[in-house]
């Protein structure tokens, strides 16, 4: 049996006095697989999302990632930890404003101390491939919405993780760059990214991932395997 | 509760980092605006005001015990326009043996049984009252040197005497009138007077009227006609008393001035600031309020509310605080000035208490009422994260810089918020400005302390007068000191090996033309060239007949530099040319400077009785002074190290410039403190991603200190010329109203590399002021921060 690229065990993670928002949560992922987490609204999908990202750390249980204990890092730590191993794509993009597109993919691989001519180079081919080349010195803000969502993706795939994480990455676009978003996740599980898909989209469910993750009151539901719609 | 209410405490609960800076800033501008206040209030007028507190005397009047009596001196203490007097005291007239480096000079002791009553109330300071015979209280002048005051313990030997009696000094106390060198109990001047009788009495009169010299006289002759002719020997006015007064106590009012608008500016700016950033970061708020149906009064009444508690809160302990620390700092000014200020005036309390919060109040309502005008949409619009657009052109710039990245990201952000920028740069500024400012006006003040030392070693005639009194006897000395064999002196000294220059001192007094006391005239031997003293212009004396002096000499006396004038010594008349003007603080600057040879036509058995020497660098003082003493001992002179001795004003002004520049300086890094806390929280949501995209804690608190690098460094840029400006305007001031002109190494004190550090100072204090909430930063859960929205 390979080992899972994720793998969490007996996880849960309680908020204050509420109930919990993972209750025993297992789970295993492979390398290559694009997973999609399904379920309504407090059902811990974004939880269960901060927890791999070392975003959060489960109140029991353990998370791994390639190999990391992630729910046993430090702040440091686990901050070199996604810049190592994850990219995070965010519904409302989290792109800073103050940049440039090309500032705002180039500052993952510059945090992790990579020099400025090596990063521009990375950020110009990433932003090509993406279609957005031309948008480089462009700030967020005059972008249209599938485009930020682009850069985003583009700034998450800067460090080239194993992972790649996204929270409702179509969930504030309109239907046309949505659908954008979505067939460029195709294209990159289709070059053998791992991805981690939260969405309550289930089309985009099923057009992007191989496999999904049912959530309900922060259990595991069903974990079944999905054919992308191609 | 009311909504109202409900709002006001929410808001003060939820902010606590900002209650709490709101509260300490305005307790620190308070506290140091009590200092200020009450300072300035006790350098006002501060002879008349103790002049006030001890019920001063207008005449001090002598009468000679043989021409009149007691009942008709009493009689005269009713005399038309008298509304108080005091007396008569019987008198008589001293002259201790030298003691504790003075020279030996008579001196009025006064018989009175307490120092209070109607008039002249004296002010103790150390000690006690004279409670029975053989003991003395001694007046003391604070503005002298601590080794010529008199001293508790000390004891006065009579040797004119019969039986050569003691006194001992069992207090010092101080009149403002200066109606006495010394007081006794009455029973004393008896024994001091006896066998013969003589003496006197003095009668201290307060007049209805007494502005004016006309009006002292005329009360004098009211006086003077109550008593038999001839009874009245001396009297002296207090008009007279006030012009000796001025003095150095003038020093510390530009001084003051400049501290205390410093202060009151920095708090307007940071309290200022604070309010605004306060009332800004609650716009969101006050948006979702209008939306559920505050009126902008509301939201503003509960914003000015909300900024009034902490404020008033951080005002009253603002006053306590201020009052604590002016205590220790008023009994010093109480011995420069002789006041009896025991605490702060409640007219500043309340000044500064009224202004504070009426400070905080129109900058919240201000703030608030802005706020509270835009429509609901728009304030619901606008909020946390500055506009997109703002200081972009800086991120660019900074992110080509050859730096860390979260240091470029940090550099830009200033520019994002330029007029909160702008306003902490200002209290940067003020903060290093200060600094600067308080440093260089103590090296000056130093300098001219330094200036009345122009020796490393100083040799004295006789033996050592000072240390531990004799096994069984009293501290004191036999006799008055006799000026040491030149000859002998100066070959010692010239013999000694680490002898680099010396200088004979020899003391008199001579008078000049158109000056109406006697000055203090110092001739020189030796083979030093301008003998420690500094040149303001012209040269130092070369031959026989040439003097130099200080400023207040040539404008007392009407001359310049290269001016001939008529100084008469022991009647004979010396025609002396002014060839120089010199830095000498010495007897208020009216000390004249000149060559023993002078001199020697009119006292020619004038002889240095002291030598000041320098010595060769590297020279090991203690060493030298042992092995010149031995030689000395053959010569009746002993040698000792000079020491500089901190006048009390220097402590005041010193004790003084640290407090309020520490306070400056905390205001100052509060206020970084307060821009920190505001940008990190409206910046909360971009740290959530940066967190996010690797950044780590350490990353973060780098980012956060370099976001103040640029407003410190720019601060230090302007605060430190701004403090070197300062200490020149403040420094030329004080020299202006003490009348002299002061040396360029009093003035231009600073070194390049000093100012350097001096514009680094604003750095620090940033960097300061941005621990703290660069810390909360780094700690902050990025789950947490990327959902704070």
């Amino acid at each position: 049996m390979t080992v899972p690229l994720i793998e969490l065990t007996a996880v849960s993670r309680r908020y204050d006095e509420g109930p919990p928002a993972l209750d025993d949560v297992s789970l295993r992922i492979s390398a290559g697989e694009a997973v999609a987490i399904l379920g309504p609204s407090g059902s811990g999908k974004s939880t269960l999302l901060n927890l791999v990202a070392g975003l959060d750390r489960p109140s029991s249980g353990t998370v791994t990632v390639d190999g990391v204990r992630v729910d046993e890092l430090g702040e440091a730590r686990s901050a070199r930890y996604r810049r190592a191993k994850v990219g995070l794509v965010f519904q409302f993009f989290n792109l800073l404003d103050d940049l440039t597109v090309a500032d705002n993919v180039m500052l993952p691989a510059q945090l992790a101390g990579m020099a400025r001519g090596a990063a521009q180079r990375r950020a110009a081919e990433l932003l090509d491939a993406l279609g957005i080349g031309r948008h480089a010195t462009a700030y967020p803000g005059r972008l249209s919405g599938g485009e930020r969502q682009r850069v985003a993706v583009a700034r998450a795939l800067m460090n080239r993780p194993a992972l790649l994480l996204a929270d409702e990455p179509t969930g504030a676009l309109d239907t046309a760059s949505g659908e954008e978003v979505q067939q460029l996740l195709n294209d990159l599980h289709a070059d053998g990214q791992t991805i981690v898909l939260v969405t309550h989209d289930l089309a985009l469910a099923r057009s992007c991932a191989t496999r999904t993750v049912q959530l309900v009151d922060g259990r595991v539901a069903a974990d079944t395997a999905a054919e992308p719609v191609r | 509760m009311s909504a109202l209410g409900g709002v006001v405490r929410s808001g003060v609960g939820r902010r606590r980092v900002q209650t709490v800076v709101i509260g300490l800033v305005v307790m620190i501008a308070v506290s140091a605006a009590v200092l200020g206040g009450s300072l300035m209030v006790a350098s006002r007028a501060p002879f008349d005001r103790a002049f006030a507190q001890q019920r001063g005397a207008h005449l001090t009047a002598q009468f000679d015990a043989t021409k009149t009596t007691v009942a008709q001196l009493s009689a005269s203490m009713h005399a038309t326009g008298v509304t108080a007097a005091a007396g008569p005291f019987p008198t008589a007239s001293i002259t201790p043996a030298a003691a504790r480096n003075r020279a030996t000079q008579s001196i009025t002791v006064v018989g009175r049984a307490d120092p209070g009553g109607p008039v002249d109330a004296v002010t103790p300071n150390e000690g006690r009252w004279v409670a029975g015979l053989g003991e003395i209280v001694l007046h003391t002048d604070s503005r002298l040197p601590k080794s010529l005051q008199p001293k508790v313990g000390d004891v006065l030997r009579l040797p004119d005497l019969a039986g050569s009696p003691t006194l001992t000094v069992v207090g010092v106390a101080r009149s403002v009138s200066e109606t006495a060198g010394g007081w006794v109990t009455p029973e004393q001047i008896t024994a001091l007077t006896a066998p013969a009788p003589g003496g006197g009495y003095q009668i201290l009169y307060r007049f209805a009227k007494s502005a004016t010299t006309a009006q002292v006289d005329a009360g004098r002759a009211a006086v003077e006609a109550d008593v038999p002719a001839g009874a009245l020997t001396g009297a002296r006015s207090w008009l007279t008393t006030r012009t000796n007064s001025a003095g150095n106590t003038v020093l510390l009012v530009p001084f003051l001035i400049a501290f205390g608008v410093l202060g009151v500016l920095m708090a307007i700016l940071i309290i200022g600031n604070v309010i605004t950033g306060a009332v800004s970061t609650g716009t969101h708020r006050i948006g979702i309020l209008k939306a559920l149906g505050f009126t902008p009064g509301q939201v503003v009444r509960a914003y000015m509310v909300q900024a009034l508690i902490p404020a008033a809160t951080g005002a009253a302990l603002g006053v306590v605080l201020g009052n604590v620390l002016i205590l220790p700092i008023l009994a010093q000014t109480n011995e420069v000035y002789g006041t009896a200020d025991s605490g702060v005036a409640p007219s500043v309390n309340i000044a500064v208490l009224a202004g504070a919060l009426l400070l905080v109040a129109l900058t919240a309502w201000a703030a608030a009422s802005r706020a509270g005008r835009l429509r609901t949409v728009d304030v619901l619009a606008v909020g946390r994260t500055p506009s997109p657009g703002r200081g972009q052109w800086a991120a660019r710039l900074a992110a080509r810089l050859p730096l860390p990245r979260p240091v470029t990201l940090g550099l830009a952000h200033p520019f994002a918020r330029t007029l909160r920028s702008a306003t902490i740069i200002a209290a940067i500024a003020f903060g290093a400005a200060a600094a600067t400012f308080a440093v260089g006006l103590g090296t000056s003040l130093t300098k001219v302390q330094a200036s009345e030392n122009n020796a490393d070693v100083v040799v004295q005639p006789g033996r050592p007068v000072n240390g531990p009194p004799p096994e069984g006897g009293p501290r004191g000395t036999s006799g008055p000191p006799q000026a040491p064999d030149p000859v002998a002196v100066a070959k010692a000294i010239t013999a000694q090996a680490g002898t680099s220059g010396y200088s004979g001192i020899a003391e008199t007094q001579v008078t000049a033309a158109g000056l109406p006391d006697a000055l203090d005239i110092l001739a020189l031997s030796g083979d030093n060239s301008s003998h420690g003293y500094e040149m303001i212009a012209g040269s130092w004396f070369g031959q026989p007949n040439e003097i130099v002096v200080a400023k207040p000499f040539l404008t007392a006396t009407q001359t310049e530099v290269g001016d001939t004038i008529v100084l008469v010594s022991n009647g004979t008349q010396l025609t002396v040319r002014i060839v120089g003007e010199v830095f000498n603080i010495q007897s208020r600057g009216m000390e004249i400077l000149t060559a023993a040879a002078t001199l020697t036509p009119a006292e020619p058995e004038l002889r240095a009785m002291t030598y000041d020497i320098t010595l060769k660098p590297g020279t090991d003082p203690v060493a030298y002074v042992e092995a010149l003493d031995t030689a000395l001992a053959s010569a009746g002179a002993t040698a000792r190290i000079a020491e500089d001795e901190a006048s009390e004003l220097l402590l005041v002004i010193n004790t003084l410039t640290t407090l309020l520049t520490l306070m400056l300086i905390t205001v100052a890094a509060l206020g970084v403190l307060n821009m920190v806390v505001l940008e990190t929280r409206e910046r909360v949501h971009d740290l959530g991603v940066h967190k996010a995209l690797g950044m780590t804690p350490r990353q973060t608190i780098a980012m956060v200190i370099a976001s103040v690098v640029v407003t410190g460094l720019i601060g230090g840029a302007i605060g430190a010329p701004v403090g070197v400006m300062l200490q020149r305007v403040i420094v030329g001031e004080m020299g202006r109203v003490t009348g002299f002109d002061l040396p360029a190494s009093v003035i231009n004190i600073y070194h390049p590399a000093e100012l350097v550090l001096f514009g680094l100072g604003g750095l620090l204090i940033a960097v300061l002021g941005a621990l703290l909430p660069a810390g909360w930063a780094a700690r902050t859960r990025t789950a947490t921060a990327l959902r704070t929205e």
